[in-house]
């Protein structure tokens, strides 16, 4: 325990770091790539341990992440400006951003309770469906919400709050906050892999009644794995919505809960690494895509080439990059003092 | 409370919860053969208005640059259209199952799920790039008239759909029930090995299963396409939606059950309409949801016991 706090705390050091390199030396229009690499990177993590882990298909994480976001935003800019207008951005103070996150994540979190337990007795396509439904609501319910600006959202979200010492970093320190969570994210998904509970959610996955049979109790384990995933979803959310500075409940659509499953099935479903992996593919492709999109006049083109290289991967190797595997672990337990201590593969 | 009005949003739900139904059956009829959710289907519906709105663009049925009033097209053509539409469309569907579905018949349930997604997409972002991304008109395959029954309207449209709809579901149900093809379709979504070991050719009965659904599909996005009027390359993403939820709700794999379902869908959309139309969009997942955890099988579904 006291040897994980280290290593976060490690970590957080790097991620100031890494923020500082970005912001002296990488330009902005990749600054904002990585940043967006590391929020698909949460989302992706956090729903690994729903698809991946337990084995429940869940397709309806855009629904989590808008929870987080629009009760995060909602939060911090109440309590930085009083008041929803539009007006010029501020940054958000220290206690009332980590309050937003947790409020998000928590608000996420109970949702993810709510939406697992009654579909608990549905299984695969028909949890998927259901799941889909859930996040499909969840974003009408918002859009009916004058409170929160309805179809247009929230705008003026205050932007993250600054570091000591970043005062004259330009793009301020999103980098930082939001490698901060990946970085938490990560460190908590490996732990949980090999905990009884991760063990447990396996055991679920592979045959539900003989884990039943085990003593594992299956809806408990199920309903746990929704919490976790939508958890992570809520901050990824809140984070989004301060590093955009305003969110609509359209930013989250069923196009997008679907892009989160598709960067776990094309880096390998339950594979931590290939969850990573996939995240960064899938949020990089588009980007890079799009000058070739433009010089050529062709709308549409990044996204065919994305399902092209989606279906290929499918016919070819339908487990993924990595599979189950998990093929830099060697090179993490190196990085990670303390992460695992069986022996590996 | 004002009835009429009721009424009249009852009508045109009827309308909706039939195009909701052509659709519905392609979904039901793939997963009872394959349990497979095709979502590519909804965008087989997508090119089903395509492919008839291009040869009467050809044709020039369409209103010019000039604002010129758009000619109406002679019915034999319309005809003639929506035959093309319909068989360019099972030949799509027939397409989609060999290239993407068969090759992973044996790998699991989710690949082809996923890659389900990546047809769906593929076709979504291809007609992007091949149609445009803004909306056509389409063009004017009737002239729209509306007769009004002690203050309810209905439009010729919204009759010729429900009208469509109730005989290509009639026809469908004649096929499979009455048929050696229809038969064999029945056989096959029993189980693979006995329809094989009856001599059924099980490869030549998926392909057909998914020619029937997508050549309806066509139809539905057709009827669509007149009534809206008109017709952009994502506008199968909410008819999908939608139509996937008629085929649970009325029962996966039962044809009655994705018109039932359809039907009631339409109708119970187009109600809550009368009171909010933002909150009638959720209507439909609601009652997918209370479908899901009262009775998963949908309404004449049949549960499906788990084996030990």
């Amino acid at each position: 325990m006291a040897r994980n706090f280290l290593v976060m705390l490690g970590l957080l050091a790097g991620c100031y770091g890494f923020n500082f390199v970005l912001a002296e030396f990488i330009e902005v229009v990749y600054v904002d790539y990585i940043n967006l690499c590391g929020l698909a990177i949460i989302l992706a993590v956090g729903l690994n341990v729903i698809n991946g882990l337990a084995g429940q298909f869940s397709l309806g994480h855009a629904g989590f992440m808008s929870v987080g976001a629009f009760a995060g935003a909602y939060a911090s800019i109440m309590l930085t400006y009083g008041v929803i207008e539009s007006g010029p951005l501020s940054f958000a103070s220290m206690g009332s951003f980590l309050l937003c996150l947790a409020l998000s994540g928590l608000s996420a979190a109970a949702v993810g309770a709510l939406v697992g337990a009654p579909t608990l007795r549905l299984k695969g396509d028909y949890l998927a469906i259901a799941t889909l439904g859930f996040a499909e609501i969840t974003r009408i319910v918002l859009t009916a919400q004058d409170a929160i600006g309805g179809p247009t959202g929230l705008k003026r979200i205050p932007k993250m709050p600054l570091l000591p010492g970043a005062e004259k970093w330009d793009g301020g320190t999103s980098t930082f906050w939001i490698y901060a969570f990946v970085c938490l994210v990560i460190l908590l998904s490996l732990n949980l892999q090999r905990s009884t509970f991760g063990r447990a959610l396996i055991c679920v996955r592979e045959n539900e009644l003989a884990a039943e049979t085990m003593g594992v109790r299956a809806a408990r384990m199920k309903v746990m794995a929704f919490v976790y995933g939508a958890f992570f979803a809520g901050i990824a959310g809140c984070l989004y919505a301060h590093y955009q500075h305003s969110v609509r409940p359209d930013d989250f659509t069923t196009v997008r809960s679907i892009e989160v499953v598709v960067m776990l099935v094309l880096g390998g479903l339950g594979s931590l690494t290939g969850a990573v992996v996939g995240a960064v593919i899938v949020t990089l492709m588009p980007q890079f895509l799009r000058p070739l999109e433009e010089f050529l006049n062709l709308s549409g083109l990044s996204m065919v080439v994305y399902a092209a290289l989606l279906l290929l991967m499918m016919l070819f190797r339908p487990q993924g990059i990595f599979g189950q595997r998990e093929l830099s672990l060697k090179l993490l337990r190196r990085l990670v003092p303390g992460a695992g201590r069986e022996s590996g593969p | 409370m004002d009835f009429t009005q009721l009424l009249q949003n009852m009508t045109n739900g009827v309308a909706k919860g039939s195009c909701y139904a052509l659709v519905a059956v392609g979904y039901t009829m793939v997963y009872g053969v394959l349990q497979l959710i095709n979502f590519a289907h909804s965008d087989v519906y997508m090119l089903g208005a395509y492919f008839a709105y291009w040869p009467a663009k050809w044709m020039g049925y369409l209103p010019d640059e000039k604002g010129g009033r758009a000619q109406d097209v002679p019915l034999a053509l319309v005809g003639l259209f929506v035959v093309g539409s319909m068989v360019a469309c099972a030949a799509v569907g027939a397409l989609i199952e060999r290239a993407a579905y068969r090759p992973l018949r044996n790998s699991g349930r989710l690949a082809p799920l996923i890659t389900a997604i990546g047809v769906s997409l593929l076709l979504e972002y291809g007609g992007q790039m091949v149609f445009g991304t803004e909306p056509r008109l389409f063009p004017t395959f009737v002239e729209a008239q509306s007769y009004d029954v002690g203050g309810v309207k209905f439009a010729n449209t919204s009759i010729i759909i429900v009208v469509t709809a109730a005989v290509l579901m009639g026809a469908l149900t004649l096929f499979v029930n009455h048929t050696r093809q229809g038969r064999a379709l029945r056989a096959v979504s029993h189980s693979f090995n006995n329809a094989r070991l009856m001599g059924i050719n099980v490869n030549a009965t998926i392909t057909m299963t998914f020619m029937l659904g997508s050549s309806l599909a066509a139809v539905g996005g057709i009827l669509v396409a007149m009534d809206q009027p008109t017709i952009t390359p994502l506008m199968g993403l909410r008819m999908g939606l939608k139509a996937f939820v008629a085929a649970v709700l009325g029962g996966i794999g039962s044809i009655p059950g994705a018109a039932l379902g359809g039907l009631l869908l339409g109708v119970s959309e187009s109600v809550v309409a009368y009171w909010s139309t933002t909150y009638s969009e959720a209507v439909a997942f609601l009652i997918l949801i209370g479908v899901l955890l009262v009775r998963p099988a949908g309404i004449l579904g049949s549960a499906a016991r788990e084996k030990v």
